[in-house]
């Protein structure tokens, strides 16, 4: 099947062509990193996780999503799902490639990176988000290829491949349960210690995956002649919106709870955020736009003629996907870390260079799903 | 005669299949010959301590702070980073400490209050790892790079930790650095006893264990002029647990319920 990605027209190299560039430019950044050390971010002794580690959070959420696709049409029978489900499965495949590779890059390390499995520590969660991550990218491009293979072939798939269907069900939200523990279980950061931390997380990807599919749905459409077709798009629409208005509530539980029990530890955390202290607040309009911004695509995506017209949909769906983003992607790490143990307040923002290493890291995930949507999109039109 | 693309061409599915049935065995016993030189043995090396080290059942610190002064404080944290090999980075955002002096207010906050006495707003404690009783950095970290020796001391396997930081977002106290780069140009007057930490792993303060294992106590201490107090919180005997006795102790944010081992007398 492969074979079906080493043959394609100049659009699809053109776009191979560029990630591949974006890709270098990433790799030579990292180098630099390698060389001179994680001086070269803009993380610091008081913000010691930054950029990387809420990419990895975010992209975490995006892979677990599959799940949206796969449940209710392995569970419920649910049909009209059949066409795309392959889109939601190699999504996940990419989006963890992206999760490991910024992990990776974190590292202080990184030669070191096979102690975690050398030394095998299962009272740490990271021990765990390794184990539960692997599994479900080996699970999805198993089921996904096994699946689309038998498809090319117009016979049923292998037996063997339903019960790994079924343990990928509840295997999805796990990956992103446990991401969450990374942070919902340490003392002393008053912002994560929460938890509706994992829900948040589950409900937020729920919104941000599906919304994602539907727009890499309408670039297929565009771009090849594979059409999704307008139903499940309208399914994942509906998707979106339940678990958006979802993820707009659980953000107002928290402030309920943080600023009732006026908790110092818990509420120094949001002003920073989205108010600022003593005139420290870099993030403080960017969590606006996050909030408003949701709040917005809420009530546009509850509106049936907003979500039955593309366009005003598509705009919705990069509504939702970016304030999602701004959120877990830059708010939740740094917010965790300002002010300090010391009640003091240092500032983190990410370098060009730590831009450009994410940016290759972010290409690279995005290659990887180009080459599968090809294999894939090549198959469903040769079937058509 | 026949060449030798004739002779290959001739082998048949039978003998193909005797040779890969073979060749699989052989690979196989080879194999598991490896699985065995990898499991455990008793070649692990064990560690005897000195007849004159120093042992305790679980060491504890106690700071009285009506003896510290600036300038002896200075004293000993002069003393500990030098025979530690801390680097002098100079950037407060990157530097590495391992006993440093913090405002009451940022060292304990939320327990200053407008009707304290006078000179305790602003008054600069001294703060260094608590060697909790119930660390989270050892809970937290993936390669057991970090842990806890019997006696409560938290280690720090420089040569095991992979950098991943986990152990800086668990620790409530701030005590963990990172070697953001190789800060290892910028160790003032070298001592050649310690080793030096590459850059990408994380340090802190080991209560001197080093020292301990010597027969010495830790560096801080004999500086202290009497300010610092280290031993065994189990003994009732000791020098520690008396001045306990006599004196109301507070620690840093126990609420938080990992039992920190820094003591101090206000």
């Amino acid at each position: 099947m492969f074979e079906r990605a080493l043959a394609g027209d100049k659009k699809y190299w053109g776009l191979v062509i560029v990630l591949l560039a974006v890709v270098g430019a990433g790799f030579m950044a990292y180098l630099v990193q390698l060389r001179l050390g994680l001086q070269v971010t803009g993380m610091s002794r008081d913000v010691s996780w930054g950029f990387y580690i809420a990419q990895f959070t975010y992209l975490v959420g995006v892979a677990a999503s599959a799940v949206m696709l796969v449940l209710p049409y392995y569970l419920h029978d649910y049909k009209i799902f059949g066409r795309i489900t392959i889109l939601g499965e190699f999504l996940a495949v990419a989006a963890v490639s992206m999760c490991v590779l910024f992990i990776f890059v974190d590292l202080g390390k990184p030669m070191r990176v096979f102690n975690v499995i050398l030394h095998p520590t299962p009272n740490s969660v990271l021990f765990w988000d390794m184990v539960v991550l692997s599994g479900y990218f080996l699970l999805n491009i198993v089921i996904g290829w096994t699946v689309l293979e038998a498809e090319k072939n117009m016979a049923p798939p292998p037996t063997w491949v339903k019960p790994l269907i079924y343990l990928s069900i509840p295997w999805a939200p796990c990956i992103h349960i446990v991401t969450a523990f990374l942070y919902a279980g340490l003392p002393g950061r008053g912002f994560w210690l929460t938890a509706i931390m994992a829900p948040r997380f589950l409900v937020s990807a729920f919104a941000a995956g599906p919304a994602l599919l539907i727009l890499l749905a309408m670039i297929l459409k565009k771009f090849t002649k594979f059409d999704a077709g307008t139903k499940p798009i309208q399914t994942l629409a509906k998707i979106v919106t339940y678990c958006i208005i979802i993820n707009v509530l659980f953000v107002a539980f928290e402030v309920f709870t943080v600023f009732y029990s006026q908790i110092p530890d818990h509420m120094r955390h949001f002003e920073y955020l989205f108010v600022g202290i003593a005139g420290y607040g870099k993030l403080v309009p960017w969590m606006w736009v996050s909030m408003i911004g949701m709040i917005v695509a809420s009530i546009l995506l509850v509106i049936p003629a907003v979500r039955r017209n593309h366009v005003t949909l598509a705009v919705a769906c990069i509504m939702v996907v970016f304030t999602t983003w701004i959120d877990k992607g830059l708010g939740l790490i740094t917010g965790g870390f300002v002010p300090n143990p010391f009640d003091r307040i240092t500032e983190y923002w990410p370098t060009a260079l730590e831009l450009v290493i994410s940016a290759g890291v972010w290409a690279a995930g995005f290659l990887i799903l180009t080459i599968l949507y090809k294999i894939a999109v090549s198959i469903k039109e040769e079937i058509d | 005669m026949k060449t030798v693309e004739e002779k290959t061409a001739t082998i048949d599915r039978r003998k193909f299949l005797k040779i890969t049935g073979v060749s699989t065995i052989i690979g196989l016993l080879g194999g598991w010959k490896f699985v065995e030189l990898l499991a455990p043995g008793e070649l692990e090396a064990t560690y005897l301590p000195k007849a004159e080290a120093l042992t305790a059942k679980r060491w504890a610190m106690l700071i009285d702070m009506k003896k510290l002064t600036e300038e002896t404080a200075e004293k000993c944290i002069k003393a500990c980073h030098h025979v530690h090999n801390v680097p002098d980075v100079g950037d407060p955002k990157r530097e590495i400490k391992w006993i440093w002096l913090e405002r009451f207010e940022n060292a304990f906050p939320g327990d200053e209050h407008e009707h304290m006495p006078e000179g305790m707003e602003g008054k600069r404690f001294f703060v260094m790892c608590n060697h909790c009783d119930n660390p989270p950095c050892v809970r937290v970290c993936p390669t057991k790079a970090t842990w806890q020796r019997e006696d409560g001391i938290v280690m720090m396997d420089q040569h095991r930790c992979i950098g991943c930081r986990y152990c800086m977002a668990a620790c409530p106290f701030g005590a963990r650095s990172f070697n953001w780069g190789d800060y290892r140009s910028l160790i003032k007057n070298r001592n050649s006893e310690y080793p030096t930490r590459e850059k990408g792993v994380v340090e802190k303060c080991n209560f001197c264990a080093e020292r301990l294992a010597e027969g010495l106590m830790p560096a801080c201490v004999e500086e202290s002029g009497g300010a610092m107090v280290f031993g065994d919180i189990m003994d009732s005997q000791s020098e520690l647990r008396k001045i306990m006795r006599e004196h109301y102790t507070i620690r840093r944010k126990p609420y938080l319920g990992t039992s920190p081992q820094v003591y101090y007398v206000v």
